[in-house]
């Protein structure tokens, strides 16, 4: 016999498994909300991260650049082949320079950059944190009478935030200079016509619209990587978890930070 | 002096510490033994306020941990000393700056620092190791460096949690040796969480046995070996019934 149709039993796990899970997020906010304030609070000890703050900024910024510089080179050649490819015969060539410099300020070098940053930076970030939280390293240095947040959070956050701004204007740079070089290697366009093209439609906002983009990915990279790494359980599988949670969670915050910077500054 | 009053601690729902009461007087080895699970750790990380009570508190100096802000916490965590299971040792740094760390903490100079890193290291016999990671030690090695971290501080207590678990007879031994002789003579309070009975009668003043939650039994050494109760008994002669 057919049993009658009930919503609610047929709806029941679903309905529940969307309220847990939206419990679970507001509860995950929240959380990072209380390690910022901590973090605030660290920022105190200025005797313990001023002294660890260099070899952080060696770390996250000067170490990173070759893998930023090699991303931007490539970038820099494709986007000239392609302009003059959707170019051909329309719109002047020199708009090539101007395509390459547009893109790579605004869009390409912040976001390209950030995205591989988020690999190379927060996974490692979350697994050093990680390797020391499941075995009782962060204890330790509590026991020893260090805040982990002075200590580990401060340094790392406030290296990403000053760091990513530099690496990306190393990476902006290049990439013009590699579209340029194209420009003139396979495109017969002119260096004056590739600098008439790059001034163009340039005004200063480019320049620090892209900096400041990235020095909030710098800090939401560097801070989901200490958030997650910090709150690893569980041995090398979940030092595993945290790693590519911090790559899947900065990579989306950097796609929503991108938006959310076009809305408010363009 | 250190007081566990009625502390009650639960993990995601599984009760573990369940009304645990103890006290340790000044200078003496309280060592806490206890079946594995049975929450030997998580007392001993409230002594240092690395875990907050559910309910009740332990009590250091007159001051309640649980109630201590950042700043008090701090200064409660420069008396004592806290030996890890695994040593818990920083692997980006050497052996002479793991024992530097906690005492740049301190209002101390340079020299004073290195005094009293090498001081250290060679009560643990350990001298000449300054320069070497803790990847190149071996586990007696790293739990003595360990050991050495904590005394360098000179604390007041010193809290060893199962210092020698995972370990050789031999080494275990000298783990046991290097205890009394940091207790000689340092006067340090100690407590010392084991299931690890030799090591037990070997340092302890007092034996105090951690059963569901709360102390079952608590004794000088020749009383527990004497103990009629039948939970203890099993646990101190390792039988399985």
């Amino acid at each position: 016999m057919l049993r009658p149709f009930c919503f609610w039993s047929s709806f029941a796990p679903v309905i529940q498994s969307i309220g847990r899970r939206s419990i679970s997020v507001i509860q995950s906010v929240g959380r990072v909300g209380y390690f910022v304030a901590d973090m605030a609070r660290g920022t105190r000890d200025i005797g313990i991260w001023a002294r660890l703050l260099a070899g952080q900024m060696r770390r996250i910024g000067v170490d990173s650049l070759p893998v930023a510089l090699f991303i931007a080179a490539f970038t820099g050649v494709v986007l000239a082949l392609q302009a003059s490819y959707t170019f051909t015969g329309a719109v002047p060539l020199y708009f090539v320079g101007t395509l390459v410099g547009k893109t790579m300020m605004l869009e390409l070098g912040p976001v390209l950059t950030g995205l591989a940053l988020a690999g190379r930076v927060g996974a490692s970030m979350a697994a050093e944190l990680g390797t020391m939280k499941v075995t009782e390293q962060v204890d330790a240095l509590e026991t020893l009478a260090y805040d982990p947040q002075s200590y580990l959070v401060v340094p790392r956050v406030l290296a990403g935030t000053l760091m990513f701004p530099v690496i990306v204007a190393f990476a902006i740079a290049t990439g013009i200079i590699t579209g340029w070089l194209t420009s003139l290697a396979l495109l017969n366009l002119s260096t004056p016509d590739f600098i008439k093209g790059l001034k163009l439609f340039y005004q200063l906002k480019d320049i620090w619209f892209g900096l400041l983009k990235s020095a909030s990915f710098g800090f939401t990279i560097t801070l989901v990587g200490c958030v997650v790494g910090l709150s690893t359980r569980g041995g090398a599988e979940g030092v595993g978890r945290s790693t590519t949670r911090t790559v899947v969670y900065s990579a989306i915050l950097i796609l929503v930070l991108d938006a959310f910077w076009a809305v408010v500054l363009l | 002096m250190i007081e566990f009053q009625d502390l009650y601690k639960a993990f995601d729902g599984t009760q573990v510490l369940q009304g645990l009461s103890l006290e340790i007087k000044d200078t003496e080895t309280v060592v806490i033994i206890g079946y594995s699970g049975t929450g030997k750790s998580v007392a001993l990380k409230h002594i240092v306020g690395l875990l907050h009570p559910d309910a009740g508190d332990v009590i250091v100096d007159g001051r309640a941990v649980g109630t201590l802000d950042r700043d008090e916490l701090t200064e409660l965590r420069q008396g004592i000393g806290y030996v890890f299971q695994f040593a818990a040792l920083f692997d980006s740094l050497t052996v002479a700056e793991n024992l530097a760390l906690g005492l740049r903490r301190r209002d101390l100079g340079d020299e004073e620092i290195e005094e009293r890193v090498h001081e250290a290291l060679a009560l643990v016999d350990l001298s000449g190791t300054d320069d070497r990671m803790p990847a190149e030690l071996s586990g007696g090695m790293r739990k003595r460096v360990g050991i050495a971290r904590a005394i360098a501080l000179r604390p007041r207590y010193i809290l060893y949690d199962e210092p020698t678990t995972g370990l050789d007879p031999v080494t275990a031994a000298v783990i046991y040796r290097l205890m009394v002789r940091t207790r000689e003579h340092l006067g340090v309070t100690g407590v010392v969480v084991t299931h690890d009975m030799r090591s037990a009668y070997t340092v302890g003043d007092r034996i105090a046995m951690l059963y569901e939650g709360r102390i079952r039994q608590v004794g000088t050494v020749a009383a527990i070996q004497e103990t009629e109760d039948p939970v203890v008994r099993q646990f101190i002669e390792g039988r399985a019934e």
